[in-house]
């Protein structure tokens, strides 16, 4: 693969010549997404049971308010959110509460979750549309956003509105769309992008409308050329919104190289977005902005990729949260052989889970299902020193130190070389000549570090 | 749901980079000074180069057999080991010494620290220092069939011209792989593309030590003498293929360059007032010695970390 680093220094150098943005490190993983890109977003009705964890979003778990025996419609609320930083869910059929019981979810916690039995009817409630936005109030679009239950869809869940309501809104320069999708595999933004643009533009218009003095900033990997066209053509009368395409790498869509690549601005561990005078949402979050406050929907659907080489058609579904994983295999026509391992999520980040039977939530973005699990066939050998981790790391920490310093439980060590700014992007293991866990090692210790930080 | 599926740690795809393929790499690397050292010094160089080679790989071997470790030698790293070693050893060396060499760098200096990754001085250099204490006569004498006189670099010393035409090539006396400065570069390029190596550590060692002998080395600017230097003696070998050996040098960035000034330096005083005409092998393990230190003091600053900043607090 020295190939492979080669090819990497001449992209790089050619991204800088093109004028192209990025960050500083990050690796180029097998792409994989030709598999499901070219399969337009279809929609999948839910036949059995919908699940809805309490828990999908950061923040305190939301309460119900439906009792076991209860008829629902889609559509409306079936829990209401505990705290400032929650969100209320929404049942996404109609039908009758079956239970309120712990389930496995993605990442193998079980959790307390409203099981509906989907009567087959979808009968929806009435929703209220806004014909005007801009005649709503800051509060009013923002109370919208989080009665709609709207949260970072791309995978982390944290409440929009909370991620809206910064305490120096003036100091909002830039809205950024985070169209990167760098997860290898992914193709659901993409196709949001080229079937749902005018929804995408909308969405971030109103949220535009919160911030006076800000931009809306389009940033898209330059491998989906024909998303930055379509964007760009959409965009060219708008003073306020602008597209601007990044360079192809991973981890392009981090909230912070992010950042760092569209505006220049770096911010660490303790700092928010917003320090940097930045308010970053994913693509599926700014359509579902758009939904609450222009047509009064709460979230209760949303497009995720179905793919892998064990998938017979990969492809993109628009599905209704809640819905069993298996049932959205069986929308992508099932296996074609059986699968090693199945990944909640793209191949860097995701979740693999141990059984199919685990209901979608607000951030299921994808299921990767692989026929072989090539990490398991590969045994770790001795760290040779070799700073390719380094290279890879986007926050320029060393991971194969860090790595060590949390197998010997030197917490002291792991603070002192930054191992708590880690952003668990997974470069470092990817990267590693050696098959090292380092990622592995090091979220473990992070977790350990932060919770006797908590504690003290 | 009776089959469970394979569950571990993200991320869930990895490079197709091993620790062998860049081993072979290093070994490609090696071929063309390889080649030149057996066009120059004839078959002798030949048996001496696979003795070494099949000395570092058995005693690897044997060592994983004795200590019931799982064999190792499939990682290519003891023949780069062995590779090295000959290539810093002189055509004439009885071949029974070569293997000792041989033995002493996988056991004493890699082995009994625990392996790859574990040794804190390079294997093939630690080697040559141990038998150029052990057997100076045999490790000092570069008098073949082809070449009678001293080595460029002692020739220099006795106030003797030298011809750096000669040196670029490689027809001069001297051990097996350092005499061509010419074939040590196309595998340095090789290495470089290849993104085995960068040049972070041979760019500031050879910087450095210009800038020392142009200051101690008594013939100011004069460039016949600093392309002499440059050229002869184990320094081009050295700098791009022994300090640049990933586990005996720092891995942060700063701490790279910091390495290649601590080489640079210790070659000019080594060579300028020394009592031998050489001294980048004691000068490499030397600098190893001082990694530890080294990588303590340079520590990269964190992306958005701000400057100055000494220690994160963590959380948000």
């Amino acid at each position: 693969m020295a190939f492979y680093m080669e090819y990497n220094t001449i992209r790089e150098s050619g991204a800088q010549k093109m004028g192209l943005k990025t960050f500083k490190g990050g690796v180029h993983p097998y792409e994989g997404k030709e598999l499901a890109k070219d399969a337009p977003i279809t929609e999948v009705l839910p036949k059995g049971d919908l699940v809805y964890p309490l828990s999908q979003h950061i923040g305190a778990p939301a309460s119900p308010i439906v009792a076991k025996g209860d008829t629902v419609l889609k559509g409306q609320k079936i829990a209401e959110a505990g705290g400032f930083v929650s969100s209320p869910i929404y049942a996404s059929v109609s039908g009758t509460v079956k239970a309120i019981e712990p389930r496995r979810v993605a990442v193998g916690d079980m959790v307390n979750s409203i099981v509906i039995e989907n009567d087959g009817a979808f009968t929806e409630v009435e929703y209220t549309p806004c014909d005007d936005v801009t005649s709503l109030s800051n509060e009013e679009i923002i109370e919208k956003i989080k009665e709609a239950g709207v949260v970072g869809m791309g995978g982390a869940g944290f409440p929009t509105h909370v991620k809206l309501s910064p305490k120096e809104p003036d100091k909002i320069e830039y809205i950024i769309a985070n169209c990167a999708e760098c997860e290898p595999y992914l193709t659901a933004d993409y196709r949001r992008m080229l079937e749902n643009p005018n929804e995408l533009i909308e969405g971030m218009k109103i949220i535009l409308q919160l911030f006076d003095g800000a931009k809306g900033i389009f940033g898209i990997e330059n491998n989906k050329p024909d998303c930055i066209e379509k964007l760009q053509e959409l965009v060219k009368d708008e003073p306020r919104l602008e597209v601007c395409p990044l360079e192809t790498k991973y981890p392009q869509g981090g909230e912070r190289q992010l950042i760092y690549a569209v505006t220049g601005r770096s911010i660490n561990s303790k700092m928010l977005p917003a320090d940097a005078g930045c308010i970053v949402d994913n693509v599926e979050t700014i359509i579902a902005i758009y939904n609450a406050v222009k047509l009064g929907k709460p979230v209760t659907n949303r497009v995720a990729t179905i793919t892998g080489d064990a998938v017979e058609k990969p492809g993109n579904f628009l599905y209704n949260i809640g819905t069993n994983y298996a049932e959205l295999v069986e929308a992508a026509g099932g296996f074609k052989v059986q699968p090693e391992k199945i990944i909640s999520g793209g191949p860097m980040m995701g979740f693999a889970m141990f059984g199919l039977d685990v209901p979608t939530t607000k951030t299921s973005s994808s299921l990767l299902c692989l026929s072989t699990d090539e990490v398991a066939a590969m045994e770790p050998t001795a760290c040779i020193n070799c700073g390719r981790c380094v290279e890879a790391c986007p926050e320029q920490l060393v991971p194969s130190r860090l790595a060590k310093f949390a197998d010997h439980g030197a917490s002291e060590e792991f603070e002192k070389w930054h191992g708590l700014e880690c952003v668990e992007c997974g470069s470092c293991s990817f990267i590693c000549p050696a098959k090292r866990q380092l990622a592995q090692s090091i979220k473990t210790m992070k977790k350990q570090v932060l919770a006797a930080k908590r504690k003290k | 749901m009776s089959d469970l599926y394979h569950v571990s740690s993200s991320p869930h795809v990895r490079s197709k980079d091993t620790t062998a393929r860049i081993m072979l790499y290093v070994i490609l690397a090696l071929l063309p000074t390889t080649l030149f050292g057996i066009y120059n010094f004839g078959y002798r160089a030949l048996i001496l180069i696979l003795v070494t080679i099949a000395s570092c790989v058995a005693s690897e071997w044997i060592f994983d057999r004795i200590v019931h470790k799982k064999n190792t030698i499939g990682d290519l790293s003891a023949v780069v080991t062995g590779l090295l070693l000959a290539l810093n050893l002189p055509a004439t060396l009885p071949w029974w010494e070569a293997v000792l060499g041989g033995v002493f760098a996988i056991i004493i200096v890699k082995c009994l620290f625990g392996g790859l990754g574990q040794n804190f001085m390079n294997p093939a250099l630690g080697a040559r220092c141990f038998l150029l204490i052990a057997f100076a006569a045999d490790m000092t004498n570069f008098v073949t069939d082809t070449y009678t006189g001293a080595t460029p670099l002692a020739a220099m010393r006795n106030g003797e011209a030298v011809n750096t035409m000669d040196m670029l090539i490689g027809r001069t006396a001297g051990t097996i792989g350092e005499t061509s400065a010419i074939a040590i570069l196309i595998g340095a390029i090789f290495l470089i593309l290849m993104g085995v190596i960068d040049l972070k550590i041979p760019g500031s060692y050879i910087v450095t030590f210009v800038i020392f002998m142009l200051l101690f080395g008594g013939h100011g600017f004069d460039w016949t003498y600093i392309t002499a230097q440059l050229c002869g003696g184990g320094l081009m070998l050295g700098a791009f293929f022994m300090a640049t050996d990933y586990v005996t040098s720092p891995i942060t960035p700063r701490g790279q360059i910091l390495f290649g000034i601590c080489c640079g330096i210790l070659t000019g005083v080594f060579r300028c007032f020394g009592a031998n005409a050489e001294g980048v092998s004691f000068a490499i393990i030397l600098s190893n010695l001082l990694v530890p230190i080294i990588e303590k003091y340079t520590v990269p600053r964190a992306f958005g970390q701000i400057r100055g900043e000494k220690k994160q607090e963590g959380g948000k």
